[in-house]
């Protein structure tokens, strides 16, 4: 972790030895993997012991949740509480609908997070090809100005960026959400590092056959930097799926809501002594999300965490 | 040529980033509430969130969540990737690691409405778990203090697995042979952590340690949905004064004296870091 300029998915690089080569295998830096299993080890039982302590106190609450909201209303309060989701009755989930435009916020927030998904991955793929590969003049302290920018906390420029966006007449729009969050300076850094991990040789190659930047880019480096751009891609779905302070900020009427505002907002129309329907909400709001989890996690993890050994 | 590869970004980020932050900074000595013009104001701005009550109370506030907020998830992310580490069957490790990774994408406004419920104090499961062990009803959400322990906690309990993974990739980065050298030595148990993983795993606590204060400082979130900054003032953060002074009060130039004063002290912490890992991290 402590070199630079590692390519991309570098992070728990070792682990992929599991499914490689069986030469890789011999080269596996966890030799105790192999060794036979002694036959009683007090302090790994207390290790295991101490981990599903805090496994139970990271899921307990999800399961709770998805628990509760498959609870019929009138027990939703009910101690003990429910772990298990037996008897599961639905009745809340047809009544988030009804209380709230359900379908609206999902489409809001899908338009949302999946044009500045896009977005960020178009212009990350292009400004990091340029970083990568294209001489310029001032390249250096153009990349440094990039990078000090990931340094800005959104909080500091929110004012600013609702005055320009209201000068653009795109207030309380869901425009106003979306081009702001498409430059990133962490996907730059990323695609980038991905590209200078790919061979040079290939644009040298093309260039002989008479390519033009575009066309080396579009035909041979794009195809490649794919997983890189799936990073970029997933951890803009995350981020943004979850974003709730700019959200906030520049949005005013409910018809231009995403998810965590609209959940916010069911959360405060509950009186009625039941929870469940405010759950079921929550519990809906985390479905896409636990899908790109399921099927993005190791990109979604190697994502995080890139960059961090710079 | 190359620019045109470059001008989405570059464009993107002059407008909404660059431009902004210059305008930030100029906004901090004027006056504006919008429906007027601004009025050049000086340093009025930054003398007035010295001396406003709620300013500084949020300030202090969102110091000690960082303190307390940072401490917990570091060592609770530490400790959790070295019992994860060793002789673990490989279903097991992939399991846990899931587990403790996955608050990381949920929302921290969903997380923070489930955890309203969770910590209430007459029908949440927190009070229920307590009193099947004799501790009588604790009142979370009503008092200062209680509060202000569940916007830690719950904000711990989202975020401690992305330290989790930085220290991961650290102890797996350590050579099996050294801690081999080391029980050669006569090192056992906990002077093993002591001398040998702490030292060499002290490049990513540095970073981890970094992003865990930048990302605590602007907590806004969960005590937003949690609280709302209350009871009292008992959890209002800086984000949630720049919030409200700009678009509840519209004072503008204030709310951005405030942000430019935040962004000074993670500079500041971002500066510290590049000093400290010159002194005091150990590189291979």
């Amino acid at each position: 972790m402590t070199t630079t300029a590692t390519p991309v998915p570098a992070t728990p690089s070792n682990r992929r030895a599991r499914s490689g080569s069986p030469v890789q295998q011999d080269r596996s830096p966890r030799p105790w993997a192999t060794r036979r299993r002694r036959p009683l080890d007090w302090s790994l039982a207390g290790r295991i012991a101490v981990l599903i302590l805090a496994a139970a106190l990271t899921l307990g609450p999800v399961l709770w949740t998805l628990s509760t909201s498959l609870r019929p209303p009138a027990d939703s309060l009910k101690l003990p509480p429910a772990f298990l989701p037996l008897n599961p009755d639905f009745s809340s989930y047809a009544q988030v609908f009804k209380q709230v435009d359900m379908a609206l916020l999902v489409l809001n927030s899908a338009l949302v997070t999946g044009l500045i998904a896009l977005g960020q991955m178009f212009s990350a793929a292009l400004a990091g090809y340029a970083f990568a590969f294209l001489k310029f003049k001032g390249k250096g302290a153009l990349f440094s100005l990039v990078l000090a920018t990931m340094m800005v906390p959104v909080q500091v420029t929110i004012v600013p960026v609702f005055m320009l966006i209201r000068g653009m007449g795109l207030s309380d729009t869901l425009l106003a959400l979306i081009l702001p969050a498409i430059p990133t300076a962490f996907g730059t850094f990323l695609m980038r590092q991905y590209f200078l991990g790919l061979p040079a040789e290939l644009a040298e190659a093309a260039a002989i056959d008479g390519a033009s930047p575009f066309r080396i880019f579009r035909s041979v480096y794009a195809p490649l930097a794919m997983p890189g751009l799936a990073i970029v891609g997933i951890l803009a779905f995350n981020f943004h799926w979850n974003e709730f302070f700019r959200p906030l900020i520049l949005t005013i009427s409910e018809q231009n809501f995403t998810l965590p505002l609209g959940l916010v907002s069911l959360q405060g129309n509950m009186g009625t002594g039941s929870i469940s329907v405010v759950l079921a909400g929550v519990v809906l709001s985390m479905i896409p999300a636990l899908i790109v989890f399921l099927v993005g996690q190791r990109t979604l993890r190697d994502g995080l965490t890139a960059g961090a050994g710079k | 040529m190359a620019w045109l590869f470059l001008a989405p970004t570059i464009v993107g980020m002059g407008v909404f980033t660059l431009v902004p932050i210059v305008a930030s900074v100029l906004l901090a000595f004027f006056r504006w509430d919008i429906l007027s013009a601004p009025q050049f104001a000086g340093l009025d701005n930054f003398a007035e969130m010295a001396t406003d009550p709620t300013v500084r109370v949020a300030f202090g506030n969102t110091l000690a969540f960082v303190v307390v907020a940072v401490v917990l998830q570091l060592g609770v992310a530490l400790g959790l990737a070295v019992l994860i580490q060793d002789r673990l069957p490989n279903w097991l490790r992939v399991f846990f690691r899931s587990a403790f990774f996955f608050p990381l994408i949920l929302s921290a406004a969903s997380v923070s409405i489930f955890m309203k419920y969770l910590f209430n104090e007459q029908f949440g499961v927190v009070n229920w778990l307590l009193g099947t062990v004799g501790i009588p009803a604790v009142p979370w959400l009503t008092t200062p203090f209680g509060s202000a322990c569940v916007v830690a906690l719950v904000y711990v309990w989202q975020n401690f697995g992305f330290s989790f993974l930085l220290f991961l990739g650290a102890l797996s980065a350590i050579p099996q042979e050294t801690y081999e050298a080391a029980s050669l030595d006569g090192a056992t148990g906990w002077r093993k952590h002591r001398y040998v993983t702490l030292p060499l795993i002290s490049p990513t606590t540095l970073v981890a340690s970094v992003m865990a204060i930048i990302n605590a400082l602007q907590v806004f979130d969960q005590p937003y949905v949690l609280t709302r900054g209350g009871p009292g003032d008992s959890t209002r953060t800086a984000v949630m004064v720049i919030f409200e002074t700009a678009f509840q009060q519209l004072q503008f130039g204030k709310a951005s004296a405030i942000g430019v004063v935040l962004m000074l002290v993670i500079m500041a912490v971002t500066a510290l870091q590049f000093r400290l890992s010159k002194r005091f991290v150990f590189y291979q």
